[in-house]
């Protein structure tokens, strides 16, 4: 295995593409160093990006923040601002592995691995978060419900790699939450996920409203009509209860080792229902 | 040895929390485990696995492994001895297979490479032909007349003929006439439960360095509950007598019973008999989930009878375990468990074990009595909400007690049980108030323990100081323990005193690492070996003294003139006496060689509060209490980290540790992430109260506690939530998907 720190995202970029055997890009490595020592891949070639500009910096933009793409999940949670507007995002990102995995854990990687259990991408898709991507003929914003496509796979194409993750502006009377059903109370992965990130009015009604849910589908899905049975509402039982339909509606999930189709079915429902709740006190809503 | 007649004994150093003698060596590092030691020349050794849960081996081709450069040997099962014993056999073939592979995991081959990669690399050239076989992974179909015979011609005389091949064992215990019993109850309950298989999960993964020459002399380091264990398995494995090979015993990264076999001590042997090099086998966690011991699986039928007053009139149980792949005695225990704690006039308990394509079963901390007492109790309970009683009072007026004759023979002696229900009744934990949800579950646990076989080796040094040799890896804080009962013998500090693990050419003969014996059996001979030792001390100091031997006493570290006849001499410090010791005879020791019995039964009460969440099937522990008569509490830190300990595996067991087979009788969860042990955010502080009524078997009244913490908590966590959720529980584990079913149908 060769181990290559490139100068640039261009000879990044290039390096991948020209790679003829199994690459891998080395960013927090949580995922890879744990496949390599687990004997699952034994890749020819290695990139390590973090050092290239900007992977290590959450900046402001256009009211909103680019998150770069080897930013820790550590790096994350200490980030105020960041953390006050998208709250949900941030938890998300917290809860991947132990402390020592968050101080490198990073939310591109969480996206790129392509897991439909991933804990941070069902609030990065309802934040309507925009991906950065450095491919071998330049760059491209992808938004990030675009990005998996499948249990361990991407949309991305040979070369091409997420630099930073867009978290859009948003008003103050907004906010988002995200929550995960897990056997214990810590290090384990999904059995089933829900992320809500609403908009309210001045009334403390919602205006806009997104739910998006992990582990019941190859990938993390967006409920349109999830969003939409919020829309208008001060979150009371009829429009909970249509939240909760159409989230069991979408979901199509498999019986494995860690839950059957009904249980993972069910929870979607329910942690849809409690993450709507609590982002609705977030956002300043009064029940 | 009795219990020592003195009617209050002041113990000084017993009783006390002194420091653990491993801990800076723990935390800085230091300690020496299994994987830690490497030899010039060393190679690695690395072991192919069957991916079939059931498989003829056809053939193995080891061409091209061979002929990769830096391999230097590789062996397969005919590299190893068949013994005739058939309890060595199973081991050999357990750690290289013959003619089948048994289950999912089973070693097929192995090699030893100049590194690690080229090791890894080997193992792909081993060319393994395979012929699929049906199998069989559950208990109740394994016993089917029908199904796929795991071994062949096993079965114990005791099995009626007639069965499934795979019925290896067939017990029976109990007394007293059922028909009647059963006739006299207000309420009778019958239920059938099951429980998953569960591993032990301790965290250092099996590991050895070991060395074999042609002059067949054997070197073994590695992490083990026994080191004579290992001597045995080693020698009828590879055909070599056991004066030649001598093991030692690493520092252990926990066992928990999991450790009282061997895995990879003859392979490494055979590997490096072949190569002429020391080997190196490191399991990884896949392969100690897959291939090193978890619990028997079981499949129970447990049927009691009540008086609306609540006196049972009858109780019987039908055990179905299996121990996996060969066959397998822990049943007995469970069905001589099962009832244990109860004063019963008719009962009866009937065990079974049949083999399945799984690994070996090897003891996991009171192997056998958590899931037969797990069935019981939660019957108890259930007559209990049934009939509206107090499931404490129940308890204590079922409770057994001195005099008591036992669900499996034995009539008890000084036994802890109604003491310890007492204890739990007046905390206030017993009477807290619940909230919505919540549920407060109950249970008894019983474990028998063991002395065995054990030797010491006692050295008064010349500086005054203690040395203790004993033979025991030490898996619960024994090395502190023993150190302290040769203080508190000798009368000096317990800093002066250093207790050492000895390789297998050093001292006698030991038993393993179990049963809860060491910190009683080992701790009874060191105290006898120190008894030795003092009486040739006095010995010297008579001559010294120029009186009779028996003049002498021993008193606060010092020998005395027994009284005014014997002289006016000061007292001679044990210092004084031994930096002298050259010109009064020579170096003084003391050694005891027993075969301990007396180690005393041992019963544990534990509440648990429980809330369920009724939408998503998840359990909280909100409160757990461990109620234990310890005898007498040598060193209260450990026997409270004993009874934090089995309560957190048990606490495990009943909500999600499980091995998890597919159709294809693969496991699939050889992991920790899928293999789900509580964390420590699942957990409450587990509170203790410790009883001490001492152990008539040890002269300071210790009894082993270890094993008995294990047992209470599966039917204490789903008493808990069967109260919880209003729906009994009978399958373990109640892992949320499980539980989420039984409450919304």
């Amino acid at each position: 295995m060769r181990y290559v720190k490139p100068q640039s995202f261009e000879a990044a970029a290039t390096l991948l593409h020209e790679e003829a055997g199994i690459a891998r890009i080395l960013a927090g490595g949580t995922d890879v160093l744990v496949q390599l020592k687990a004997e699952m891949v034994e890749p020819d070639l290695m990139v390590d990006l973090k050092h290239l500009p900007g992977m290590r910096e959450i900046v402001a933009e256009d009211g909103g923040f680019r998150v770069g793409a080897a930013v820790s999940g550590a790096e994350m949670g200490e980030h105020a601002a960041l953390k006050a507007m998208w709250p949900g995002v941030v938890e998300g990102v917290e809860l991947i592995g132990s402390s020592q995995v968050q101080s490198r854990a990073t939310m591109a990687g969480n996206l790129c691995t392509g897991s439909p259990a991933g804990d941070s991408v069902p609030a990065m898709v309802t934040a309507g978060a925009v991906a950065r991507v450095q491919g071998p003929d330049g760059v491209r914003d992808v938004p990030v419900v675009d990005i998996p496509t499948g249990p361990g796979k991407n949309s991305l194409a040979k070369g091409e790699f997420i630099t930073s993750i867009l978290l859009p502006a948003r008003p103050d009377t907004a906010s988002d939450a995200y929550l995960r059903f897990i056997p214990r109370t810590e290090m384990d992965i999904a059995v089933s996920s829900a992320a809500v990130s609403l908009e309210l009015d001045s009334d403390g009604v919602v205006t806009a409203a997104h739910v998006a849910v992990g582990a019941v589908a190859p990938t993390v899905l967006l409920v349109q009509d999830a969003g939409v049975a919020l829309v208008g509402s001060k979150l009371d039982d009829a429009a909970i209860a249509g939240l909760v339909a159409a989230v069991e509606a979408a979901c199509n999930p498999i019986t494995d080792k860690r839950g059957t189709i009904e249980f993972r079915t069910k929870t979607a429902g329910v942690l849809a229902k409690r993450a709507a709740h609590i982002a609705y006190a977030r956002a300043g809503g009064q029940a | 040895m009795a219990f020592d007649a003195q009617a209050e004994r002041n113990f000084k150093v017993v009783g006390t929390r002194v420091t653990r003698p491993d801990g800076i060596d723990k935390v800085t590092g230091k300690a020496a485990y299994g994987a830690d030691v490497s030899a010039p020349g060393m190679l690695h050794g690395r072991i192919l696995r069957s991916p079939h849960a059931h498989a003829r081996i056809v053939s193995i081709d080891t061409s091209a492994a061979k002929a990769l450069t830096g391999v230097k040997a590789v062996v397969t099962g005919t590299d190893l001895a068949q013994p005739e014993d058939e309890a060595f056999a199973d081991v050999a073939i357990n750690c290289l297979a013959r003619d089948k592979v048994l289950y999912d995991g089973h070693a097929v081959a192995a090699v030893a490479a100049t590194s690690k990669a080229i090791a890894k690399q080997a193992i792909r050239l081993i060319k393994v032909n395979y012929e699929k076989l049906p199998h069989v992974t559950d208990v109740d179909e394994a016993m089917k007349p029908d199904a796929p015979v795991v071994q062949e011609g096993r079965a114990l005389e005791t099995v009626p003929a007639g069965m499934s091949q795979n019925v290896t064992t067939h017990c029976q215990f109990g007394h007293g006439d059922l028909e009647a019993g059963f006739a006299k109850a207000d309420k009778i309950i019958e239920r059938s439960f099951k429980t998953a298989a569960t591993h032990q999960g301790y965290i250092e993964p099996q590991a050895c360095m070991a060395s074999l020459g042609s002059d067949g002399r054997g070197e073994v380091w590695c992490c083990t509950q026994g080191q004579y264990m290992v001597r045995a398995n080693c020698a009828a494995a590879l055909g070599v007598e056991e004066s030649q090979l001598r093991i030692t015993a690493s520092e252990i990264g926990g066992g928990f019973g999991g450790k009282t076999s061997t895995f990879i001590e003859p392979v490494a042997l055979a590997l490096s008999r072949k190569a002429g090099k020391p080997v190196k086998i490191v399991m990884t966690r896949d392969e100690v989930l897959k291939a090193t011991g978890p619990t028997i699986s079981t499949s129970m039928d447990i049927k009691i009878g009540m008086t609306k007053d609540g006196r049972i009139t009858a109780a019987r149980g039908e055990l179905r375990y299996s121990g996996g792949a060969y066959p397998n005695a822990t049943v007995d225990m469970g069905a001589q468990a099962a009832f244990a704690a109860y004063d019963l006039e008719a009962v009866e308990t009937v065990g079974w074990n049949a083999m399945t394509n799984r690994p070996k079963e090897i003891p996991y901390r009171a192997p056998g009595a958590p899931t037969a007492i797990y069935a019981v109790e939660s019957v108890v309970d259930e007559l209990c909400q049934e009939l509206g009683l107090d499931p404490l009072d129940v308890r204590l007026m079922n409770a057994a007690r001195k005099g008591t004759r036992s669900s499996y023979g034995p009539t008890f002696n000084e036994i802890g049980l109604v003491a310890t229900l007492e204890a739990a009744k007046a905390h206030p934990h017993y009477t807290a108030p619940l909230g919505p949800n919540q549920g407060r579950g109950l249970s008894c646990g019983f474990w028998f323990n063991f002395g065995g076989n054990t030797c010491v080796s006692l050295n008064i040094n010349d500086d005054g100081t203690i040395g203790v040799v004993e033979g025991n890896p030490d898996i619960g804080g024994s090395r502190a323990s023993i150190s302290m009962m040769a203080a508190e013998e000798l009368g000096v500090p317990y800093d002066k005193v250093r207790t050492v693990i000895a390789d297998t050419s050093s001292l006698g003969f030991n038993d393993i690492t179990d049963g809860s014996r060491v910190t009683f059996a080992v701790g009874l001979a060191t105290i006898e070996a120190a008894r030795a030792a003092i009486k040739e001390m006095c010995r010297r100091v008579a001559k010294i003294w120029d009186i009779d031997e028996e003049a002498v006493i021993w008193e606060d570290g010092c020998a005395k003139p027994a009284g005014p006849n014997a002289g006016t001499h000061p007292p001679m410090t044990l210092a004084e006496i031994a930096a002298i010791a050259g010109k009064t005879g020579g170096p003084i020791a003391g050694h005891h060689e027993v075969n301990a019995d007396g180690a005393g039964v041992s019963f544990g009460v534990h509440l648990c509060d429980t809330e369920v969440d009724r939408e998503t099937g998840a359990v909280k522990i909100l409160r757990y209490t461990v109620f234990q008569d310890a005898g007498k509490a040598v060193h209260p830190d450990y026997v409270e980290g004993q009874m934090q300990g089995g309560a957190v595996q048990g606490i495990g067991w009943a909500l999600n540790e499980e091995y998890i087979y597919g159709e294809d009788g693969r496991l699939q969860n050889a992991g920790f992430l899928d293999y789900r042990v509580p964390v420590a955010s699942d957990l409450p502080p587990i509170e203790t109260v410790i009883l001490e009524i001492p152990n008539p078997g040890h002269p300071y009244g210790v009894r082993g506690v270890g094993e008995t913490p294990i047992v209470p908590p599966l039917a204490a966590v789903s008493n808990a939530v069967s109260r919880a959720a209003g729906v009994r529980m009978t399958e373990l584990p109640m892992s949320p998907p499980r539980l989420l079913k039984a409450m919304t149908g």
